[in-house]
């Protein structure tokens, strides 16, 4: 806080030291913030592959896959027992290799890191991209647009509407509505996928004018139009799963933020002045918040990455969090590690930005002082 | 003392709270009762058994309180033992041979069929077999011949598998031509007293003969029957004492874990602060869900080992950061500069003084935070990664999805967890949010 210092006194100087300042802050941020970004990725690594006992299964169905294979190729049926054990030996190996079993696993997961760093996320291992590609970042893309289509509607939905509709609670507290978000808020207990069930049952099952999941109909229409609106239709239902569980909590949160600063001295200043409700909502409550409405917004914007890998798996809906799941399910570390270390850039960059933000928004704060 | 009743008046005012409350005490109270009288070993055999142990039961049965609710009464299962009825068998000894009848009368008064009917024969003999007439007879008075046959000494007769008996009744299943009127090929059952009678003869001296007669109808049981004939019963009930474990467990160790952390950081100061901190950044960065995923896939579905992960990777999150502050500043009191002065040492001061402090703030979260984890297993469980031993709600939901229940029309087999997982969530929900706005002066009138 600088706000007993005198304006234009040594204003030079301080400049040049606050430029140091900042240089020296952004500097030491950069690198703390990218040694927490190898860290939290290197630990992925590892956790994906369980501390080297994935590659004890991936071993096991290799032998058992290329095993099968030997046996039930009449080529081979010839064979002594002798010749067809070493070709099985010989292909094992070349699959191995293939996959880079055969080097340690503290050397791959070094390399894993060194291209994950780079954001050269490679090729995956079982996984394919519907058009074939075993391109990590082919993989990833394919499956962007449908998460960010419902995590966005949904959650900018969710952003806007619970700060609107907040805003307006905060003004008349103790009414009829703020009493009825009060009383819902604690159903927000329940995670997105439960509501989902029940919207199923309801629109799906019983009514039957929704569909159960997917993105499109099957087949999908050939006319843009349709395609759209068929879409939309499927969005429908998972995206309100997705607003119903969070939305009372959300307005509750925010409406109780917004009130502890409109009982502020200054707000009730600016209303004894008389100044128009609109005004005072803007200048006086808005403002101050600013910082946490913006940290809210970005930390919102980069968790649309990771998609909803639950609510996505019970709608079938062809996003990165099924994708995910599916990676998972496939021991398929290249792509686990990938959408990670894409996770882990974007926050630690809102993270480093925000500090910046915050000093743009609100003259109180300045960047590299204080904490 | 006055604390205490300070706190139950402030309490008082939140009915919702009251409710909770009332709602979590009856949940402790149903687990105990699972706990008595469906010991762990026997849910776990129930749970895990088959056909051997649920063959009485019919499959996809929705509860039996459904017929309250609907006109067309669906019909209820049964069972009945010639073994423990003795008013069924009936034994003319002829010295060789003797002739064993055993008569099975029921009332049928609902508005459809069963879904299948079988006889479990068992019989006793050295080498000739017993040999059975099974007769049917409808309220209107008519008597179908079902079948002639040996009986072997373990032997099953299902009706609408047996091709004899379709034949003679013209193709159509059997456990629907018995019931209807004659030569009618659809329609209601008739409705009346049926009776199945076994008339049996033994060809040897001491041999003998019973039947189970197992009715299989449209619904049974209090919660219902799934794809393995399970009852639901057991799981549901089972459910509650290990959602109320693995949800306090997870709550109770992440928070305790977490203050004593924060306190600790706190309290030291310079780089064991520090290294915390970057801790909690570095968690911020792991994608949480995923790695409870990855434990769950490669390494282990027990839920104890999921227990733990989740423990782990929850305690430094953002809270740690709210406790940070609020130690920061108890660090500072004159209560503690004193127990400083008389030389207390480092943990007597963190586990002594600081923390107690901090017991009224950790309450109202500790009991907010116990539905996202009850939640959280039902989570994984729904993606298949539920502990594969124990009965638990979201198995049940899980083992709905896969059996595709909603597009079946089965509500019953995902709407009885869904309801109880709701009612756990909502309770502990309504608690926490109420403690809450006790203990946080600040929020209290907003």
């Amino acid at each position: 806080m600088n706000l007993g210092s005198q304006p234009g006194e040594g204003s030079k100087k301080k400049s040049g030291s606050a430029f140091g300042r900042v240089a020296r802050y952004t500097a030491v941020r950069i690198f703390t913030l990218f040694v927490t970004i190898i860290i939290g990725v290197y630990l992925t690594i590892m956790i994906a592959n369980m501390g080297g006992y994935v590659d004890e299964i991936m071993r096991g169905e290799i032998r058992e896959r290329i095993t099968m294979q030997v046996v039930a190729n009449p080529a081979n049926k010839n064979l002594a027992p002798d010749a067809r054990n070493k070709l099985v030996q010989e292909k094992v190996a070349l699959e191995e290799e293939r996959l880079g079993l055969n080097r340690p696993l503290a050397v791959r997961s070094l390399n894993y890191l060194s291209n994950a760093l780079t954001l050269n996320l490679g090729r995956a291992i079982n996984m394919t991209s519907d058009s074939g590609s075993k391109q990590v970042r082919l993989i990833i893309l394919e499956r962007l647009p449908s998460t960010l289509l419902l995590m966005g509607t949904a959650n900018l939905f969710l952003f806007f509407v619970s700060i609107f509709l907040a805003l307006g609670l905060s003004r008349r507290y103790g009414s009829f509505w703020d009493k009825l978000i009060i009383t819902l808020s604690p159903t927000s207990a329940a995670p997105p996928w439960f509501y989902g069930i029940f919207l199923i049952l309801i629109f799906a099952a019983i009514f039957k004018v929704l569909p159960f999941g997917g993105m499109v109909s099957a087949p999908p229409p050939e006319n843009p139009l349709d395609y759209t609106l068929s879409v939309l239709e499927h969005l429908i239902l998972p995206s309100s799963a997705l607003i119903i569980s969070a939305i009372f909590i959300s307005i509750y949160n925010w409406r109780t933020f917004f009130l502890i600063y409109s009982s502020e001295d200054y707000v009730e200043m600016a209303k004894a002045k008389g100044l128009p409700a609109r005004d005072i909502e803007s200048r006086y409550i808005l403002r101050p918040t600013l910082p946490t409405i913006i940290t809210n917004f970005a930390l919102l914007l980069i968790g649309l990455w990771t998609g909803a890998i639950i609510t996505e798996t019970i709608f079938q809906w062809p996003g990165l969090g099924r994708t995910m799941y599916r990676a998972i399910g496939l021991y398929d570390t290249p792509v686990i590690v990938g959408s990670t270390i894409i996770y882990a850039y974007l926050l630690a960059l809102t993270v480093f930005l925000l500090d910046f933000v915050y000093a743009l928004v609100d003259p109180r704060v300045k960047v590299g002082e204080g904490n | 003392m006055k604390t205490i009743q300070q706190f139950l008046r402030d309490l008082r005012q939140y009915p919702s709270a009251l409710a909770g409350g009332l709602v979590i005490l009856a949940l402790f109270g149903v687990a105990a009762y699972a706990m008595v009288t469906i010991p762990y070993a026997e849910a776990i055999r129930l749970w895990r058994g088959g056909e051997d142990v649920w063959y009485q039961n019919p499959k996809y049965a929705p509860p039996l309180w459904l017929n309250w609710f609907t006109d067309k009464k669906q019909p209820e299962s049964f069972i009945i033992r010639s073994e423990d009825n003795p008013q069924v068998k009936q034994v003319q000894d002829n010295g060789e041979t003797s002739r064993i009848t055993l008569t099975y009368q029921f009332d049928y008064n609902y508005d459809d069929f069963p879904q299948e009917m079988m006889l479990y024969f068992k019989s006793n003999y050295l080498e000739k077999q017993p040999f059975v007439t099974i007769l049917w007879k409808t309220p209107d008075g008519r008597e179908i011949r079902v079948a002639n046959t040996g009986i072997s000494r373990e032997q099953t007769f299902r009706f609408s598998q047996d091709e004899k008996l379709v034949r003679r009744l013209g193709g159509m299943n059997p456990v629907q031509a018995l019931f209807l009127p004659e030569k009618a090929e659809t329609g209601a059952p008739i409705k009346g007293t049926y009776t199945l009678v076994v008339e049996g003869v033994t060809f040897e001296q001491g041999s003998n003969l019973d039947a189970e007669f197992v009715f299989h109808g449209l619904v049974a049981g209090w919660a219902g029957t799934d794809h393995q004939r399970r009852d639901l019963t057991v799981p549901l009930l089972w459910g509650v004492p290990i959602a109320l474990a693995f949800g306090l467990v997870a709550s109770l160790g992440t928070s305790i874990l977490t203050m004593i952390i924060a306190a600790v950081g706190a309290w030291y100061g310079s780089w064991v602060d520090e290294l915390i901190q970057r801790i909690t950044e570095v968690n911020l960065v792991l994608p949480f869900l995923s790695i409870l995923i990855m434990v769950g896939t490669f390494y282990s579905r027990s839920i104890w080992t999921i227990l733990s992960v989740t423990i782990l990777l929850s305690i430094f999150t953002g809270g740690i950061k709210g406790y940070r502050a609020i130690f920061l500043q108890v660090k500072e009191s004159t209560y503690i500069e004193a127990a400083r002065a008389y030389g207390a040492s480092n943990a007597r001061i963190i586990f002594q003084y600081l923390i107690p402090r901090m017991i009224p703030l950790l309450i109202p979260g500790l009991v907010s935070s116990v539905p996202a984890f009850v939640f959280l297993e039902a989570s994984l469980a729904v993606l298949g990664l539920g502990d594969p031993v124990l009965p638990t709600w979201g198995k049940i939901i899980n083992d709905a999805q896969v059996n595709a229940a909603l597009y079946k029309g089965l509500y019953y087999w995902i709407l009885e967890p869904a309801v109880l997982l709701m009612i756990t969530g909502l309770a502990f929900a309504m608690l926490g949010f109420a403690l809450d706005r006790i203990f946080n002066p600040r929020l209290r009138g907003m």
